[in-house]
């Protein structure tokens, strides 16, 4: 007898790896944006000229002081990472509740209520996607002034196009639903079949998709400190610390690679967690 | 067919007609116009002279319909800084951006083809697996961070690549790598899934059947399939990449239109803020029309 | 000279179902078989099987795989593909899909010929105009043209069969080919495949639930149950003298006009095809046997009834 083929199925093991280790870097990230002032071993503002440039851990002629050395102010990286951590998770998060806020809004709306109001939704998805977010955040930030506050809602006024797809298709299958029908029927009021069958049915679906918002609006932040539009200095954005290291990163190299190795870390670990949520509520990719 | 076009034409017309009012107010959020032109510096009276001449003067209704008015007809205003037309401006820049967004594209497409198709011969294999996590990998990426990092590795300690500026083609090598970093990844996505849905497909079964090649089946039967929304996706991308390249272009020192944009920012120079923003629109709304076109071009179904 | 086709103790498996557990079929050049049984009782993975077309993750094993003498289960992948649409060509039961929809008929009509036999587009444009013809499509020159959405299903499995005697194959393996069309396209399908395969003298495996179908074009019958052939017998021998009680059983639920009375329930044997293992003992009808007793639960010897009449049944009867 002569055996043809054989193919082994999925394994799933290497799944779940990959997801704990996005939920242990979100985690660690939680623990440090909350417990900043605790865990930074110096104030991330204390300047000292005669400590500048200082080496990490790794490299000759380090400063058991300050593990991953000192800025080109002599302020110590380490802390400022930490705090760094804090504002990226702050914004993340914050950004994310604006634009979930109304990305779910319009999308459920246009879902739910379908006919001329989802032509309304669709249109203003279509003109959402064709405005250059970098470009329009950076004009507002650089119109108005630098501060978090402004960062927070123009950024959120600007990302709610994913969820509002979201949002407005899985409305739309779960509103054809049988049990959805039976509500109807048993007149139900609109607001009570909303938020008592349709939302808690997409939400699955939402949290999916708040957790690639986080990543990416934590991306554009650093990207907008580093054009000097963001975060206000001296706060210790990662994106605001690449910026002001880059000109020592020809003879320096760390200044720029450890935030941007902790940024990297974070936004991945972030899409870790996502994609394993994923999988565990069962979704599919609705980000390409 | 037609009657679809005409529909998405004169859905495009009307974002672009938003994305303009969208850009006006945008540019007169910050107050007085003529303040922030004038400087800090300047007196009463110089503030005065610039509301006449930049015409500020008037109802904000009046500023806006003749703005429309000449934009409609190709005249996007002055530059207060530049003391140039602003069309003239975006012009010379465009060439920069555009070569930059196509490279981007290329290397995107040249990367996310192959590995989406390898991931999904090997579906469920390890190498699919490192496929995916090079996707993943390229998503959390850092654009600008990731351009500092090749500059330092291969402009300055290899030295195979000039860091900045735009003489050459070398010059784009490295901005077009890291533009395409952010395409790469949704690209592979759906190169992966739709040929994993088309091998699985019962006319990839008659095409074994038929005994065609390994090589034909793949590309000629499978990745025809599998490439209309790729190429669909591919479109939009370029616009996103051409939005984006604002970054990308002030990393590298490339003098494009993102790179205009970013020095009118920092100089109040609204006149080619809000012509840059409407341009990049009208840009994208053009592609996501193409991309319908070649939808229509690669699928017979919908021609 | 040797069989057209011949297999011998074929089995299939996926993960712990055992779909095809022993099977051995012969197909003589120029002759139709039936292969007949209920719905997953293995007739398309044995087809498959044959084709070295199964989905990834199935195990084929097999005594002997013998096509016009030549090994089967020795040949390399690129041996099988010069095979496959050249010698022994299949069309599925599924038409409305099994055509690329990016591509022309005349494109995936002719593309068949150029890897097989190298024949210029010209004349293989004008072979798949002739075969079109053949299959009774009216105006061939236009629809070599066509895409596949343009044409309804029993166009296409036309034209799935033509492009399957595109090569002049020696055996054509139909799996339920009428299955997913209308009833009248269906009679029409049918007749001609039997008028193809008499024509060209074809060695046919039609595979098939359908016993009317059976009983007008096959030269000889396999009744497949849960993976093993439990009968072989030439058609009118079968529908004769069946011997295994689930022949008997089908044979039942065919309704013979004039047989049965009006408002009489048509038979049907009760229960379904179980899911059994690679490794299961005994006979799998013995759940649904009404002559079932505790030897059925051992292995079942195969019974000659004369001439090329078999079956597997403890009872000798
Ligand atoms: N790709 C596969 N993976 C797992 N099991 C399979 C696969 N293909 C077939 N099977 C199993 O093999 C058994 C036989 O299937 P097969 O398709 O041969 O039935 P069939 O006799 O052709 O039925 P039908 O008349 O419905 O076409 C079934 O139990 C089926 O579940
Ligand atoms: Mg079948």
């Amino acid at each position: 007898m002569s055996v043809v083929s054989v193919t082994t199925g999925p394994r799933r093991g290497w799944k779940s790896v990959s997801t704990w280790i996005g939920a242990v870097i979100v985690g660690i990230a939680m623990i440090c944006a909350l417990f900043a002032p605790l865990l930074a071993p110096h104030d991330p503002f204390a300047q000292d000229l005669g400590k500048r440039l200082l080496v990490p851990f790794w490299m000759e002629g380090t400063d058991p002081a300050h593990l991953l050395g000192t800025d080109q102010l002599g302020r110590d990286y380490l802390s400022r990472l930490i705090y760094g951590c804090r504002i990226s998770m702050l914004i993340g998060v914050t950004v994310t509740i604006v634009s979930a806020v109304i990305g779910i809004a319009i999308g459920v709306l246009g879902g739910f209520l379908g006919g001329r109001v989802d032509d309304a939704v669709l249109f203003a998805i279509t003109t959402r996607l064709s405005i250059p977010v970098v470009l329009v955040a950076l004009a507002v930030v650089g119109l108005l002034g630098s501060s978090m506050h402004l960062l927070v809602i123009t950024l959120g006024l600007l990302l709610w196009d994913r969820f509002a797809v979201v949002a407005r298709s899985t409305t739309m299958q779960v509103r054809n639903l049988d049990f959805v029908a039976a509500a109807w029927c048993a007149g139900c009021s609109r607001f009570r079949i909303l938020s008592r069958e349709v939302l808690p049915n997409i939400a699955s679906h939402l949290v999916v998709v708040a957790t690639l918002e986080i990543a990416l609006a934590i991306l554009l932040e650093a990207a907008l400190s580093f054009l000097g539009l963001g975060v206000p200095p001296p706060l210790p954005s990662w994106g605001l610390m690449i910026a002001e290291a880059k000109d020592y990163m020809f003879f320096s190299p760390w200044v720029i690679v450890i935030p941007g190795i902790a940024l990297f870390v974070l936004v991945l670990g972030i899409n870790l967690l996502g994609d394993g949520l994923r999988d565990a509520f069962g979704t599919h990719r609705t980000d390409t | 067919m037609l009657q679809f076009l005409v529909r998405r034409l004169i859905v495009a017309l009307l974002v672009a007609a938003t994305v303009m009012t969208l850009a006006f107010i945008l540019t007169r959020l910050s107050g007085d116009l003529a303040v922030s032109i004038a400087g800090p510096n300047a007196t009463q009276e110089d503030i005065e002279l610039v509301r006449k001449a930049y015409g500020l003067d008037r109802p904000l209704t009046s500023q806006f319909f003749d703005w429309v008015g000449r934009a409609v007809t190709g005249d996007l205003g002055e530059s207060y800084f530049f003391k140039a037309r602003v069309s003239s401006l975006i012009a010379e820049r465009m060439p920069i951006t555009i070569t930059l967004g196509l490279t981007g594209l290329v290397i995107a497409l040249l990367v996310s083809l192959p590995l989406g198709i390898l991931a999904a011969v090997r579906e469920n294999t390890t190498l699919d697996r490192v496929v995916q996590m090079v996707a993943l990998l390229g998503q959390a990426m850092p654009s600008f961070w990731l351009g500092l990092i090749l500059m330092i590795t291969f402009g300055l300690q290899l030295g195979w690549l000039p860091i900045s500026g735009t003489g050459s083609w070398q010059h784009y090598v490295m901005p077009g790598i890291v533009l395409a970093f952010s395409a790469i990844p949704a690209l592979t996505r759906l190169t992966r899934a739709g040929m994993i849905q088309a091998m699985g497909s019962d006319y990839i079964r008659t095409a074994r059947a038929k005994g065609l090649s390994r090589a034909s089946i793949l590309l000629k039967h499978a990745l025809r399939n599998a490439a209309i929304p790729v190429v669909a996706i591919a479109a939009v991308q370029l616009g996103f990449m051409l939005g984006g390249s604002i970054v990308i272009e002030q990393v590298f020192a490339l003098h494009g239109v993102g790179f205009l944009a970013w020095e009118s920012i920092g100089k109040n120079d609204f006149p080619v803020v809000q012509a840059v923003v409407l341009v990049l629109a009208v840009i994208y709304v053009a592609l996501t029309m193409l991309a319908d076109l070649m939808n229509a071009v690669l699928d017979p179904r919908l021609r | 000279m040797s069989a057209l086709l011949e297999i011998e103790d074929l089995a299939v498996s996926f993960g712990r179902t055992g779909a095809v557990r022993g099977t051995s079929l012969t197909v003589e050049r120029g002759e139709t078989l039936c292969v007949v049984g209920e719905s997953g009782c293995g007739k398309s993975v044995t087809a498959l099987a044959v084709m070295n077309l199964l989905a990834r993750g199935a195990r084929r094993t097999a005594r002997s795989m013998r096509f016009q003498g030549e090994d089967l289960l020795g040949l390399s992948d690129t041996g099988m593909a010069r095979l496959r649409g050249n010698d022994m060509a299949m069309i599925f039961q599924e038409p409305m899909t099994s055509l690329n929809p990016a591509y022309t008929v005349g494109s995936q009509m002719t593309e068949v010929l150029r890897r097989h036999k190298g024949t210029p587009q010209r004349v293989a444009v004008d072979r798949a105009a002739d075969l079109l013809a053949r299959v009774g499509i009216t105006a061939p020159g236009l629809r070599l043209g066509q895409f596949p959405h343009q044409l309804s299903g029993g166009l296409r499995q036309r034209v799935m069969i033509a492009m399957a005697l595109m090569c002049e194959p020696k055996l054509l393996i139909a799996d339920e080919p009428t299955t997913a069309l209308d009833v009248t396209v269906q009679a029409q399908i049918l007749r001609l495949l039997a008028q193809l395969q008499r024509d060209l003298g074809l060695g046919m495996m039609l595979i098939t639930h359908d016993l009317g179908i059976v009983a007008r074009v096959a030269h000889k019958v396999a009744v497949m149950y849960a993976g093993k052939v439990v009968e072989n017998a030439a058609t009118a021998e079968l529908f004769a003298s069946p011997r295994h009680p689930y022949t008997q059983g089908l044979l039942r639920c065919v309704p013979v006009p004039g047989k049965i009375k009006r408002d009489e329930p048509l038979g049907s044997i009760p229960g379904t095809v179980p899911r059994v293992g690679p490794d299961f003992e005994g006979c799998a009808f013995r759940e649904r046997c009404s002559f079932a007793d505790p030897t059925c639960e051992h292995e079942i010897p195969r019974h000659q009834a004369g001439g090329a009449h078999d079956f597997l049944c403890r009872l000798p009867a």
